[in-house]
């Protein structure tokens, strides 16, 4: 019974979060409301029994990803948004279009046939982790590190100032 | 114990826990105001009351009474929220720290904790994460490129030592075997050859101890790595549109930082609350936490001495230094601690 209550106030907390991330009109009130739909998200893995990956979703992504992102908008300096005609006639037909595809979703989901499962039969310890992601998962854990290495020597070249018109000088520094 | 017992004897230990840690917040101030002071060859505050020991009060009452401004152009809503942020954070991982055994009070066994999670580092390390918010939304929202510069680069290099910091700590991990703190602490206890106490400094972490050390002046924004605050670099950085109560929660949630993360460094290194225990059993509930109150006092103290000893880095020093040094340090660290670990 608290199991139900508390998964509901934590869904109500992040659909509220997602709802206000798209409602606000200055892009930092909608990142900000990311952070908390990312700590309802963390809340509801540790309802799930997975008390490390909702520690993780803490600390990897609202703590450093989200941080990245205000980090942007912060420097963009990017302004609130406009309400043109054009972003009325959006609100007009997307807000019943996106009611009604997730009530498909939803209905989708509940007839679909997919079986249950009970809270804590997944791995939640981080040792438990730890076996499947070095033991049973190697190759493709080694294999997922070498895709974000090679995702970060991109972004370094991609963001490199242009060469100096004097190489030897850089050299020396 | 029913749930009742459980949620007085909790609300019981937060209040006790808050009011300590604001007490040692205060008094942490007052203590670097005097070492400092006695380090530069003066006396620091000697007026109010014997050793200028009530100067904390009087500071508080100051940051009561004085001006609270809010600047016309400033992002009002999160410019007010951010001090809320970072205090919130900071005092927040408190929750966490065990400071001794389990006392025993009228038949029922109460852990001085106040919740004992298994995964309790990764939490404090989850919240040291969330509290760079604070700074990066007051540096933004108080409208001033002095504010915003500082703001940045404060966020920037908390987040890159965060990561040595918790790198450090993985190879106590390794030994430990657990992520819950109190199981850290137990797994140091005993000694080597009779009188060297197992603490994890002594027993192999002692690189990563000062790794650790290292990341946490750069986590906490203290000297050497303190240019985001200093006065004389961009003003005062991110709380310079800041005024009384507001800066007040800046600064208590400064040093709510320095003391969590001596009370980590205690657990995790020098071996939480194992020291001498002797005497009647009121005795051996209290000389624990006297003991881990005495570490953290001794760590807190060479934070403070650090300060009235070394200078300033520079920001592209200080960045430098955390990615290309202090990582690959603490890297090395794990690998070393694994190897040893696994041929055992």
């Amino acid at each position: 019974m608290l199991h139900l209550i508390l998964f509901l106030a934590f869904g109500a907390v992040c659909v509220a979060g997602a709802v206000n991330l798209l409602a606000q009109r200055h892009p930092i009130n909608s990142a900000l409301s990311l952070v908390v739909v990312m700590g309802a998200l963390a809340g509801e893995y540790l309802l799930l029994g997975a008390e490390f990956l909702g520690a993780i979703q803490v600390i990897v992504y609202a703590g450093a990803i989200m941080v990245v992102f205000v980090f942007v908008i912060m420097l963009l300096n990017a302004g609130e948004e406009e309400r043109t005609k054009g972003s009325r006639v959006a609100l007009l037909f997307g807000v019943p279009g996106m009611l009604t595809g997730s009530l498909l979703i939803a209905w989708v989901l509940m007839h679909s046939g997919m079986g249950s499962i009970e809270v804590g039969a997944l791995p939640g310890p981080p040792k438990a982790i730890a076996r499947l992601l070095f033991h049973d998962f190697l190759l493709p854990f080694e294999v997922t590190s070498v895709l974000v290495l090679i995702a970060i020597m991109g972004a370094v070249v991609l963001a490199a100032r242009p060469e100096a018109a004097q190489p030897k000088q850089e050299e020396e520094n | 114990m029913n749930i009742t017992t459980f949620i007085i004897a909790s609300l019981i230990k937060t209040v006790v826990a808050i009011g300590v840690l604001l007490t040692g917040v205060a008094y942490s101030v007052w203590l670097e105001r005097k070492v400092i002071g006695h380090m530069q060859n003066r006396w620091g505050p000697t007026r109010v009351g014997p050793f200028g020991l009530l100067q904390p009060l009087a500071d508080g009452l100051k940051f009561v009474f004085k001006e609270d401004l809010t600047p016309p152009h400033v992002y009002k809503s999160l410019y007010l929220a951010a001090p809320i942020i970072s205090l919130v954070f900071a005092l927040t991982s408190i929750a966490l720290i065990p400071v001794g055994n389990n006392v025993t009070i009228g038949g029922l066994s109460i852990p001085l904790q106040i919740t004992d999670v298994n995964i309790g580092l990764l939490i404090v390390l989850g919240i040291t994460s969330l509290g760079v918010y604070g700074i990066a939304l007051s540096g933004w929202s108080s409208n001033n490129k002095y504010s915003l510069l500082g703001g940045l680069r404060a966020s920037a290099q908390m987040v890159s030592y965060e990561i040595a910091l918790g790198l450090s700590l993985v190879g106590v991990l390794i030994m430990a075997g657990s992520l819950s703190l109190r199981e850290i602490v137990d797994a140091q206890s005993g000694f080597f050859w009779g009188f060297i106490p197992r603490w994890n400094i002594f027993h192999g972490q002692f690189f990563a101890f000062f790794i650790y050390l290292i990341a946490a002046y750069a986590e906490t924004n203290r000297v050497p790595f303190d240019l985001p605050e200093a006065e004389t670099e961009l003003v005062a950085g991110y709380h310079t549109e800041y005024s009384s109560m507001k800066f007040a929660m800046f600064f208590m949630a400064e040093y709510t930082n320095m003391i969590t993360v001596a009370c980590i460094a205690t657990l995790l290194f020098l071996g939480g609350w194992h020291g001498p225990v002797f005497g009647p059993p009121i005795l051996q509930a209290i000389l624990p936490v006297f003991w881990f109150l005495a570490k953290v006092f001794v760590f807190i103290f060479v934070y403070i001495w650090v300060r009235g000893t070394l200078p300033r880095f520079r920001y592209d020093q200080l960045m430098r230094f955390g990615w290309r040094y202090l990582l690959p340090l603490a890297i090395a660290n794990i690998v070393v601690t694994a190897l040893v670990v696994a041929l055992q």
